[in-house]
C-alpha cells in the first residue's frame, strides 16, 4: 500500500430530511483505500453500504445530501465540487460496477459504441484507437472474439459476460478507483467465481484501488483485504480481513459470523441476534446495537458509540470482544 | 413410506415464435426441456434439498409437485396419489390440504390490501373450515405477536413477511411444504432467525420440507438428502456429509469449489470454465461434458444415467467406472 491513500473518506455524513424528521443513512463514517488495494463493506440491508459508495461518486439522490465530512480522491478534495467537474471525474478517475449488468448498459446500444464513447469522453484519442482500446479492454475482461463482438448488443449476451461489459466500461478510461456495488449478486455461483477472479486480477495489474460492497461474506472474505462492517450507517468494525471475520471485536460482527450456516456447521441451531437492525427514523439512545447486544451495560444505553476511522481502535465498541473480559 | 414419491418427471415448455413468425421466417416449433427424467424420493419428515444454477429446472420440479404445473411426463405421488391422474375429488382433496408452498420473494406473496389475519386464515376458509383464532395462535408460533393479526403486509419486515408465509403455509396442517428460495431475500441474521423457525416447525409438527434453494450453505444446514440438478437433470443425489466431503460428479465439485468461503483468505479460485450451455439446445450425451475438466470420448456420445454409487446415485461415466 502506497503512503498517500487513493480514496479517504472522513466523517462522511449523509441526510435526508424527511417530514419525519432528519434520517442519517451514513453518519461519520472515515475509512482509507490505497492503491491496490480492495476494502470489502459489509452489512445488511439498510446498512448505508450503498450509500456510502454513491456519496462518494456524487450519485445520490435528493433528498439525500453529504451534509459534513470530506472526501480526498487522489489528493484532491471532491465532495464540494460541481455536478460538472465530478462528472469528469467520473469513468476517468471513479469506475462503477453495478449490481445488476442489464440496467447499467444501454440496451439500445452496441457495447462497443458505449466503451468508445467513455475513452473518448476522458482520453485525447481518435475513434479509430478508442475501438482498438475497446476491442483490448474486452479481451481483457475475457469476452472471446471481442473484435467481432463489439458491436453486439447488451441483449445478446449472457448475464456473466454483460458483467464482463461493465467491467470493461468501467476499467476502460484506467481509473484509479473502482466502486462495485453488489457486483456478483445477480449471477449464479460459478459465474460469480469468475467474475470475482477478474476484478482481483485487473485491480492487482493495474494497482486500482476497489471498494467492494456486498452483503456475502464468503465474497468478502476471499477477496478483500481490509473489511468495513456496517451498522445502521454507522461503521462498527474496520480491520484486515481475515483478523475481523476470525477474531470480531465488535458483537455484531461476531454475530453476524456466527449466524451464516457454515460457521453453526454440526450444529441443529444456528446462532441468530435477537430483534432486526432498526429503522433510521427510530434508533435507540447510546450505542446503535445495544438493544441486540449480548454485552450491552449501562453506558452502551446512555453514550453514542466511540467512532473509528483508520488510526482509531478496530471496532465501534464500549467494551470490544477480545481484548477486556 | 415414502411421503412424495417423484417418477421420471419431466416438463417441456414451448418457446417457440407465434405462428405467424414462424409461417413468414419459416422457423421451426421450439421446445425448452426444464426438467427431464427426474426420480427420487421424499421419506416423511425429512428435508430434502435441490441445488442448482438459475435455468437448472428446481423451481419448476417444485411447481410441478404442489401441482401448480402440470407434468409432461412422469408423475408425482404424494401419499400414493398422483394429482395429475387422480379422477377422485375426495382424494385429491385431502391430498391438496397436506401441501403448501413458502415463495422465495416475501414482498410479492402478501396481498397488500388483505390484513395479516386474512391471509393466515385463508387455506381453510378457502376449504369451508372454521378459523377462530387460529391466524393469533399461529402468529405466536411463529414469533410474532397476537395483535400483529390485524395489520396490514405492508407493516412489516422482510424477515416478519416470512414468518407470516410460513404460519399461512401452517394454517391448512399440512404434511409436506415446498420451500422455494425461502431465505434468499433475506440478510444472513433475518435468514438464521428463519431457518431456524423452520427446523423446530418441522420437529414440532412432524413436517416434509422439499427445499429448493441455490446457496450450498444453507442447503448444507438444513437437507437430509441433497439432489443437485444441471440443465434439468438430477446429477448426483447424495446425504449433505457425502455430498460435502466427497462429492462424485464434477459439476457438484465445480460448485463446491466455486462457492465462496468465509475461511478462504486471499483463496486464489481457478474459476469455472465456460456457462451454462442453451437449454433449448443442450449438448449431446452428458450436459455437462464441454466444461467438465474430466470428460472422456464416451462423454458427448452417450448420456449416463443415475447409478447408485456407494451412498450416492450419480450420473457420470467417470464416477460410475464405466469409461
Amino acid at each position: 500500500m502506497s503512503a498517500e491513500p487513493v480514496l479517504s473518506v472522513r466523517d462522511l455524513v449523509v441526510e435526508i430530511p424527511t417530514r419525519g424528521g432528519l434520517l442519517r443513512p451514513v453518519d461519520r463514517v472515515s475509512y482509507d483505500i490505497g492503491a491496490g488495494e480492495i476494502l470489502g463493506v459489509v452489512g445488511e440491508s439498510g446498512a448505508g453500504k450503498s450509500m456510502t459508495g454513491n456519496a462518494v461518486i456524487g450519485l445520490l439522490d435528493r433528498p439525500a445530501r453529504i451534509t459534513s465530512g470530506e472526501i480526498w480522491l487522489n489528493g484532491e478534495r471532491i465532495d464540494q465540487l460541481s455536478m460538472r467537474e465530478l462528472r469528469k471525474r467520473r469513468g476517468k478517475q471513479i469506475g462503477m460496477v453495478f449490481q445488476d449488468p442489464l440496467t447499467s448498459l444501454n440496451p439500445l446500444i452496441p457495447i462497443g459504441q458505449q466503451l468508445t464513447e467513455t475513452i473518448r469522453e476522458h482520453l485525447p484519442v481518435t475513434a479509430a484507437e478508442a475501438r482498438q482500446r475497446a476491442i483490448r479492454s474486452l479481451e481483457e475482461v475475457g469476452i472471446p472474439a471481442a473484435a467481432e463482438r463489439i458491436d453486439s448488443y447488451p441483449f445478446e449476451f449472457s448475464g456473466g459476460m454483460r458483467q464482463r461489459v461493465v467491467i470493461a466500461l468501467a476499467l476502460c478510461a484506467e481509473p484509479s478507483l473502482v466502486i462495485a456495488d453488489e457486483p456478483t449478486t445477480a449471477l449464479d455461483v460459478s459465474v460469480q467465481a469468475q467474475i470475482i477472479a477478474l476484478l482481483k486480477r485487473l485491480c492487482r495489474e493495474r494497482g486500482t484501488a476497489v471498494m467492494l460492497v456486498t452483503h456475502d461474506m464468503g465474497v468478502i472474505a476471499e477477496t478483500a483485504d481490509r473489511v468495513a462492517v456496517m451498522y445502521a450507517g454507522r461503521l462498527a468494525e474496520l480491520g484486515p480481513v481475515r483478523e475481523v471475520l476470525t477474531e470480531p471485536h465488535h458483537p455484531y460482527t461476531s454475530g453476524l459470523m456466527g449466524s451464516t450456516p457454515l460457521a453453526s456447521k454440526g450444529q441443529p441451531r444456528l446462532h441468530q441476534i435477537p430483534g432486526s437492525m432498526p429503522r433510521l427514523g427510530a434508533l435507540p439512545d447510546g450505542c446503535a446495537f445495544n438493544p441486540r447486544c449480548p454485552k450491552a451495560q449501562d453506558k452502551c444505553r446512555q453514550n453514542p458509540e466511540p467512532r473509528i476511522g483508520p488510526a482509531d481502535p478496530r471496532a465501534a465498541c464500549w467494551f470490544p470482544l477480545g481484548e477486556t473480559a | 413410506m415414502s411421503l412424495v414419491s417423484i417418477q421420471n418427471l419431466t416438463r417441456v415448455f414451448d418457446v417457440s415464435k407465434p405462428w405467424l413468425n414462424r409461417v413468414i421466417e419459416r422457423l421451426p416449433k421450439r421446445y425448452l426441456t426444464a426438467v427431464s427424467d427426474v426420480s427420487f424420493d421424499i421419506p416423511a419428515k425429512t428435508t430434502y434439498a435441490l441445488v442448482g444454477e438459475s435455468g437448472s429446472g428446481k423451481s419448476t420440479i417444485g411447481k410441478m409437485v404442489v401441482g401448480l404445473l402440470p407434468p409432461s411426463e412422469g408423475g408425482v405421488t404424494i401419499n400414493g396419489i398422483d394429482l395429475a391422474i387422480e379422477t377422485d375429488d375426495d382424494k385429491i382433496e385431502s391430498v391438496r390440504s397436506d401441501i403448501q408452498m413458502i415463495f422465495q420473494d416475501p414482498y410479492a406473496s402478501l396481498n397488500p390490501r388483505w390484513r395479516v389475519r386474512d391471509i393466515i386464515q385463508e387455506p381453510v376458509v378457502a376449504r369451508g373450515g372454521k378459523a377462530t383464532g387460529l391466524a393469533e395462535r399461529l402468529l405466536e408460533q411463529v414469533g410474532l405477536t397476537a395483535s400483529d393479526a390485524d395489520k396490514f403486509p405492508h407493516e412489516f419486515s422482510g424477515g416478519q413477511r416470512q414468518r407470516i408465509c410460513v404460519a399461512r403455509a401452517l394454517a391448512s396442517e399440512p404434511k409436506l411444504i415446498v420451500c422455494d428460495e425461502p431465505t434468499s431475500a433475506l440478510d444472513v441474521s433475518v435468514q438464521a432467525q428463519v431457518l431456524n423457525l423452520m427446523s423446530d416447525l418441522k420437529d414440532e409438527f412432524g413436517l416434509t420440507y422439499l427445499f429448493i434453494s441455490h446457496d450450498l450453505t444453507v442447503v448444507q444446514h438444513m437437507a437430509d438428502r441433497i439432489g443437485v440438478l444441471y440443465l434439468g437433470r438430477l446429477v448426483e443425489e447424495a446425504s449433505p456429509d457425502a455430498l460435502f466431503d466427497a462429492p462424485q460428479h464434477p459439476y457438484t465439485q465445480m460448485l463446491l469449489e466455486a462457492a465462496p468461503r468465509m475461511d478462504g483468505f486471499g483463496r486464489e479460485v481457478e474459476p469455472p470454465k465456460g456457462e451454462i450451455p442453451d437449454p433449448i439446445d443442450p449438448p449431446s450425451g452428458c450436459a455437462f461434458h464441454p466444461r467438465c475438466p474430466m470428460a472422456v470420448a464416451k462423454c458427448s456420445a452417450e448420456r449416463p444415467a443415475l447409478k447408485t454409487v456407494g451412498e450416492s446415485r450419480v450420473a457420470c461415466w467417470v464416477a460410475q467406472g464405466d469409461t
